[in-house]
């Protein structure tokens, strides 16, 4: 596949070795890996504590550990997966996939890229090394009262160690922004931007907008916490309501932070294997826009039951069902994307479109909890567990998934294994199922969220949930295998392997140093597919487009 | 396969000549993220702001009974003071514009001795203060928000400084390339805004 002019230029380039990536590097290529690996590990420590988590709750009683340990582990276990594996892992795939994608060399701010990924490893650690003076044990929303009472060391570790990793958040949103508005290369306008820029310009804005307001959150908790303030203790008259408002005014929006890149891999992946447009491109990249706006005044949503006055549970729920819309337009996209394509059913689709069908279930669930009557009956019990899971790994976890094994070829210039991406798949879409699924019955039975004891009638039902959590943990392995084995010893992929029309396939695999040998050309829109190879250089695009619709037709 | 079209005679030739007039071409973003970064500093404060208005709003009485009053003499001095440092440092700036570096230090000097001025009577006010940190909410609400704020004012005041000694190099800045001169000033207006709301919020509500 390569061309002598490929394999010339890229011998007289630099080459990369490993140990750049143990470096402070500037290339974006580098830090999204960086960034991708980091978060990978944590995954794998936040998996490890979720399988310790359903171990205790196999059984009714407290046996497997002790009950402070078992909060420490579900907070633990909710603030890594969210704050070190999801928002990074977005992070690190657009870090490497916006320049490739608008035909730029870098970043707009190389250095300040390398600060934001390498304050993330010390706030994980920080973060693990709170259990040495007893974690955190008031839940990833550390709630006062309840988080200035159980160990100020544990809280006060998890505090910074976030004011640390949102920091490197709001730092990487500065450079996706600029990137994206202003390093587009010349030719190419808003709207031949591929769906993933657009996702990102949103998640960015986001980040940028919500962020902040945690920060001043947990500043002032700190000091409730240190110095015994009571900006939100009851106690010594303060108001624990301000900082629900405070943490879900950044909370809500985080988890469209976390999905939203997400939805703009999807976007990108199942035109490329189906073969086919994207259904709606302008609805998709406006739909991400609406979910950034409308995210911002949801939050509220999450205290139906805290006291929140009748009218503004009103235009919450108002508004909270009224996101379901733009999400929904992105849903209906997908599934017209697909619809009648010449399906590739391989590992990238089935990911692709387990994360359509999971985040369906998740979105449907997010739907009823915004009704208020409904939300009231469930709210704290396992029906939210169900639901966060259905969108957060149903969702996110999966199109990331998705994502790796798409761009794995161009990272790495070899092809995942498609036998080993396939186990991994069913393992992990079963074990998916199994766990969260009767978590919704769990809820609408009344089991709690967040305790190590429960009535011993629910017993049936948790445990095909911790055995569905033991098929999920021995899913990463057939991954893990892959990784490894594909990286060593994988078959070779060309600059293009699914012969896909978006700029970061037209340089070699991997990238050279500065992305493009020859400037990239804008030849047709980013998802104008039918056109699998750009042939004769006489024939112009617009033949080129025609055979395709005969082709198609 | 799409890479078999290049022609490779093209290519060298691109990577070494084109490639070079590229680097000049891509234009000065850092004002802009300084502008982005600036929305984030603004969402902090604006959260702030938020929760002392919901206090304000929600509490029966509010500051809460038994508050001493705040002496508004000093305090108003200084926002006096602060605000047209703005103004002084702009001279600064419209100094640079014509490639006088001498000008710029003296507006940047004295900005920076203006700011220096706020955060001493900011300390002395504190030192006079009959009440602490934790005496009630509104105290606290108090301490943090003008702390905060005179942490951002301290940032700013070590810009200045360093844009003063970097303009004792010789063509540091000119009338072209003054980003650090830029960059500094915008942030001492955004400080000196976020004041404004400040004092309005905790000394005059
Ligand atoms: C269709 C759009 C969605 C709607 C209408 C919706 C609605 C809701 C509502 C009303 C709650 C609060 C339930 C309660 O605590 O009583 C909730 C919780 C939650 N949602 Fe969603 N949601 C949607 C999509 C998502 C997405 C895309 C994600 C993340 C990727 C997400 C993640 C979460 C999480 C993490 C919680 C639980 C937070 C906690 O208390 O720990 N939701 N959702
Ligand atoms: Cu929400």
């Amino acid at each position: 596949m390569t061309t002598s002019a490929e394999t010339s230029l890229s011998e007289q380039e630099e080459k990369r070795t490993w140990t750049d990536y143990f470096t402070f590097n500037t290339d974006h290529k580098v830090i999204g890996i960086q960034y991708l690996v980091t978060s990978f590990i944590f995954y794998l420590i936040g998996g490890a504590l979720a399988a310790g988590i359903r171990t205790e709750l196999a059984t009714p009683e407290s046996d497997f550990v002790s009950p402070e340990l078992y909060n420490q582990m579900f907070t633990v276990h909710g603030t890594v997966m969210i704050f070190l594996w999801i928002v990074p892992a977005g992070a690190g795939l657009a870090n490497y996939l916006i320049p490739l994608m608008i035909g730029a060399k870098d970043m707009a701010f190389p250095r300040l890229n390398a600060v934001a990924f390498w304050m993330i490893p010390p706030g994980g650690l920080l973060l693990m090394a709170s259990f040495f003076v007893g974690a955190p044990q008031a839940g990833w929303t550390s709630y006062p009262p309840l988080s200035l009472m159980t160990g100020k060391a544990g809280e006060e570790i998890w505090i910074l160690s976030i004011l640390i990793l949102g920091t490197s958040s709001i730092l990487g949103a500065i450079n996706f922004l600029a990137t994206i508005l202003k390093m587009r290369m010349p030719e190419m306008g808003f709207f031949d931007l591929p769906l993933f820029c657009w996702s990102m310009l949103a998640t960015a804005a986001m980040i940028l907008i919500s962020t902040p307001v945690l920060a001043a959150a947990l500043i002032m908790l700190s000091f409730d916490l240190i110095v015994d303030t009571s900006f939100f203790d009851p106690t010594g008259g303060g108001d624990p309501i301000v900082y629900q408002h405070m943490f879900w005014f950044y909370s809500h929006p985080a988890v469209y932070i976390m999905i939203l890149p997400f939805f703009g891999a999807i976007s990108e992946i199942l035109p490329v294997h189906a073969r086919k447009p994207i259904f709606g491109y302008r609805a998709i990249a406006f739909s991400s826009l609406a979910i950034s706006f409308l995210g911002l005044i949801v939050w509220a949503h999450h205290m139906f039951s805290s006291g929140t006055p009748g009218w503004l549970r009103m235009f919450f729920m108002a508004t909270t069902m009224i996101i379901a819309v733009p999400t929904g337009i992105k849903v209906f996209g997908w599934c017209a994307t697909i619809w009648g394509g010449k399906i590739r059913l391989n590992s990238a689709m089935l990911f692709g479109m387990g994360f359509v069908s999971a985040f369906l279930i998740g979105g449907l669930s997010g739907v009823m909890l915004a009704s208020v009557p409904f939300d009231i009956h469930v709210h704290d019990s396992y029906f939210i567990v169900a639901h966060l899971h259905y969108v957060l790994f149903g969702g996110s976890v999966l199109g990331l998934f998705a994502a790796i094994y798409h761009w794995f070829p161009k990272m790495t210039g070899k092809y995942l294994n498609e036998t080993w991406g396939r186990i991994h798949f069913v393992l992990t879409f079963i074990g998916l199922n199994l766990t969260f699924l009767p978590m919704h019955q769990l809820g609408l039975e009344g089991m709690n969220r967040r305790i190590a004891i429960y009535d011993a009638e629910f017993q049936t039902l948790n445990i095909i949930c911790t055995i569905g959590s033991y098929i999920l943990a021995v899913s990463t392995f057939p991954f893990l295998i892959n990784l490894v084995w594909s990286v060593l010893k994988g078959k070779k992929a060309g600059a293009n392997p699914w012969k896909a029309l978006t700029l970061e396939w037209q340089t070699a695999s991997p990238p050279l140093i500065e992305n493009f040998e020859e400037e990239p050309v804008l030849w047709s829109g980013p998802y104008d597919y039918g056109v699998d190879v750009s042939e004769e250089n006489d024939q112009s695009v617009q033949e080129l487009l025609s055979d395709v619709k005969a082709d198609m037709s | 396969m799409q890479g078999s079209t290049v022609d490779e005679s093209q290519t060298l030739n691109y990577s070494q000549t084109e490639a070079a007039a590229q680097e000049e071409e891509h234009p000065d973003l850092r004002m802009f993220g300084v502008v982005l970064f600036l929305v984030a500093e603004s969402m902090i404060f604006l959260g702030l702001f938020s929760a002392y208005l919901i206090y304000a709003s929600v509490m029966p009485q509010w500051p809460p009974e038994g508050t001493p009053k705040l002496e508004l003499l000093l305090p108003g001095v200084n926002s006096i003071i602060l605000i047209s440092s703005s103004f002084v440092m702009h001279r600064g700036q419209s100094a640079i514009k014509k490639n006088d570096v001498s000008g710029l230090q003296f507006w940047f000097g004295l900005t920076a001795l203006m700011g220096a001025i706020f955060l001493g009577g900011q300390l002395y006010e504190y030192a006079n203060l009959e009440f602490g940190l934790t005496t009630n909410l509104f105290t606290s609400c108090f301490y943090v928000l003008t702390g905060f704020h005179g942490l951002h004012v301290t940032v700013g005041l070590l810009l200045i400084l360093f844009v003063l000694q970097r303009s004792t190099r010789q063509g540091h800045y000119t009338s072209e390339k003054h980003f650090g001169v830029e960059a500094s000033e915008l942030y001492w207006h955004f400080v000196d805004v976020v004041w404004v709301i400040l004092f309005g919020l905790v000394y005059l509500l």
